[in-house]
């Protein structure tokens, strides 16, 4: 009890626990207003009421099928995303500061950029040999452009005075880049982190609906989706939901915790 | 205190000489600033006053080595900076910059921005760096604040801290470009007490740019007026307050008249570019 009081302690806390128990309730209203009005609100009054979809989440619980498409997801997203992040942020800062690379890169980059990326499913469900492979490769296209061209951003949005106090200072070409451009520019790296993460979830759930969910087994949240969606099961797509909505909220504040830890100075926003 | 340090052999002289910038990024032939000439002695603190886009920041920035110029020369301490062979000074810590804007890095505290200099010029370890930072942090009154981010603190201790960061260097010029621009009238005041303690204790040559009449008298020995643009010198005022000043002197009449002659010259300069802002626009 007194961790729960302790955990209600904090504002912050309180509001969102309220905010979240709100938005429950109004959604109980609207999905049971037919049956006590015989009114149905148009959009909702079809939608299971949230007891319904809490007992199916029950049900799923002890499913290894559930679990199995957690982590599917997870991985593919993980995967497109690291290697987004380990080839999009060189790429972007070597686009910020070498004027050939920019000049020979940037243009078919920014041809290729405004191609959603699951325009590119099917061609890459015909070139790579496996569907994860195809999975994984449409993941890491919504990550990259997003961080590449945030990297690019702030690195070319730094702030011309620090790099000329540094060069007075005494700061060789190889200072500028690690002491100030770089971390001139990781709070965009963040942004575009973040952002871009958001974005592989799109991606990933989209592309296991239109994939199948692949042939090894793991379908992944997605493909959990779309099942149920096919065996007319409105709880369980529900539950598929929520379910995309917690781990995108595991993801976007483990980003923001790694950025806290990288960024002392950022703390007091 | 003046007296004494005037006895030695003062080092910072600027020397300035018919120096012309024009800007021409697309055949557009900007001059900014036309056959500029300044001595400015070495220990002296020198004030720029002149109306806002007058080319008053492209001297600074010639001189600090961020822009090239187009004729003429600058020499410090007689070495030449820039001139017909060298049209680019090198950036370098001898002449430090205090910006506009400020510039401290926001990712380092007070101390690891003014530990900066000696480290990447590998003057000191880092260890001896970060503790002369701090002495020098506690003696300009920022000794609580130096595990501080810039943005923890108030514009005016950021700009303290810029001026320690810059020192640290031991410049033969601080260079400073409206580094009170955005204070209020109290933070000025204390901005201007803790520089001209500064100077006392370093004797550094100065060159401030500003568009405040009263802190180019109150701080200055010398305030050179300029015309608009380009940038020419139209007139030198000397400012024989003696030193230490406090803010007493603002209200002498000796104090006054200066601020009368220093606002006729510039009056003049102000009308020409507004009417020359109208024909722009027109």
């Amino acid at each position: 009890m007194s961790a729960v009081g302790n955990f209600l302690k904090n504002t912050t806390t309180r509001r969102g626990v309220a905010a979240i128990v709100c938005f429950v309730i109004i959604w109980h209203i609207g999905a049971m207003f037919d049956d006590w009005t015989g009114v149905d609100i148009l959009g909702i009054g079809l939608v299971p009421p949230p007891s319904d979809v809490f007992a199916a989440f029950l049900g799923v619980i002890p499913k290894v099928g559930y679990w199995m498409s957690w982590v599917s997801s997870f991985s593919r997203v993980l995967t497109g995303f690291l290697v987004a992040m380990i080839i999009g942020i060189p790429f972007g800062l070597l686009l910020a500061v070498n004027k050939y690379f920019r000049g020979v890169f940037f243009p078919p980059f920014e041809i290729l950029r405004p191609i959603p990326p699951l325009a590119w499913v099917p061609a890459s469900l015909i070139f790579w040999p496996t569907n994860e492979m195809s999975i994984a490769f449409v993941t890491f296209l919504g990550a990259f452009f997003t961080i590449v061209i945030n990297v690019l951003g702030g690195a070319r949005s730094i702030d011309i005075s620090y790099l000329r106090a540094a060069q007075s200072m005494g700061a060789s070409q190889m200072d500028l880049f690690w002491k100030i451009v770089l971390p001139g520019t990781l709070p965009s790296i963040f942004t575009g982190a973040a952002v871009g993460m958001g974005i592989t979830w799109e991606v990933v759930l989209a592309a296991e609906m239109i994939s199948g969910g692949g042939t090894q087994g793991g379908g992944g949240l997605g493909f959990f989706i779309w099942n149920s969606y096919m065996g007319g099961s409105l709880e369980q797509i529900v539950v598929g939901m929520i379910s995309i909505g917690i781990a995108g909220y595991i993801c976007s504040s483990t980003i923001r915790k790694i950025g806290y830890f990288f960024m002392p100075w950022r703390r007091l926003f | 205190m003046a007296n004494k340090s005037s006895k030695k052999k003062k080092i910072g002289a600027l020397s300035i000489k018919n120096v012309t910038k024009i800007y021409d990024p697309s055949g557009v032939n900007v001059k900014a600033v036309d056959d500029c000439s300044m001595e400015i002695a070495g220990g002296e603190v020198c004030m720029i006053v002149g109306p806002s886009g007058c080319g008053k920041t492209t001297l600074l920035n010639a001189i600090a080595g961020f822009h090239s110029i187009t004729e003429g020369s600058i020499h410090l301490d007689g070495e030449l900076l820039c001139g017909p062979t060298k049209p680019k000074a090198e950036q370098s810590a001898e002449r430090m910059v205090v910006f506009q804007h400020g510039a401290l890095f926001p990712w380092k505290t007070l101390q690891e921005n003014v530990a900066y200099g000696p480290t990447v010029q590998r003057v000191l370890s880092a260890n001896q760096a970060m503790d002369k930072a701090g002495q020098m942090l506690a003696e300009a009154g920022l000794g609580q604040f130096v595990k501080k981010y810039p943005g923890e603190v108030s514009s005016g201790m950021a700009r303290r801290a810029e001026i320690v960061r810059a020192l640290i260097n031991n410049p033969k010029v601080l260079l400073l470009d409206e580094p009170y621009r955005a204070m209020d009238a109290l933070t000025k005041q204390i901005m201007h007490e803790s520089l001209l303690e500064t100077y006392d204790r370093t004797g550094v040559t100065i060159f401030f740019i500003t568009h405040d009449l009263e802190e180019a008298i109150f701080l200055g020995d010398k305030v050179h007026v300029v015309t608009t643009r380009p940038c020419q010198l139209k007139k030198t005022v000397e400012v024989k307050i003696p030193r230490p000043r406090s803010y007493a002197t603002q209200s002498s009449e000796g104090f006054r008249k200066l601020l009368v002659e220093v606002n006729d010259a510039v009056h003049e300069e102000a009308v020409k570019a507004f009417q020359a802002g109208e024909r722009e626009m027109a």
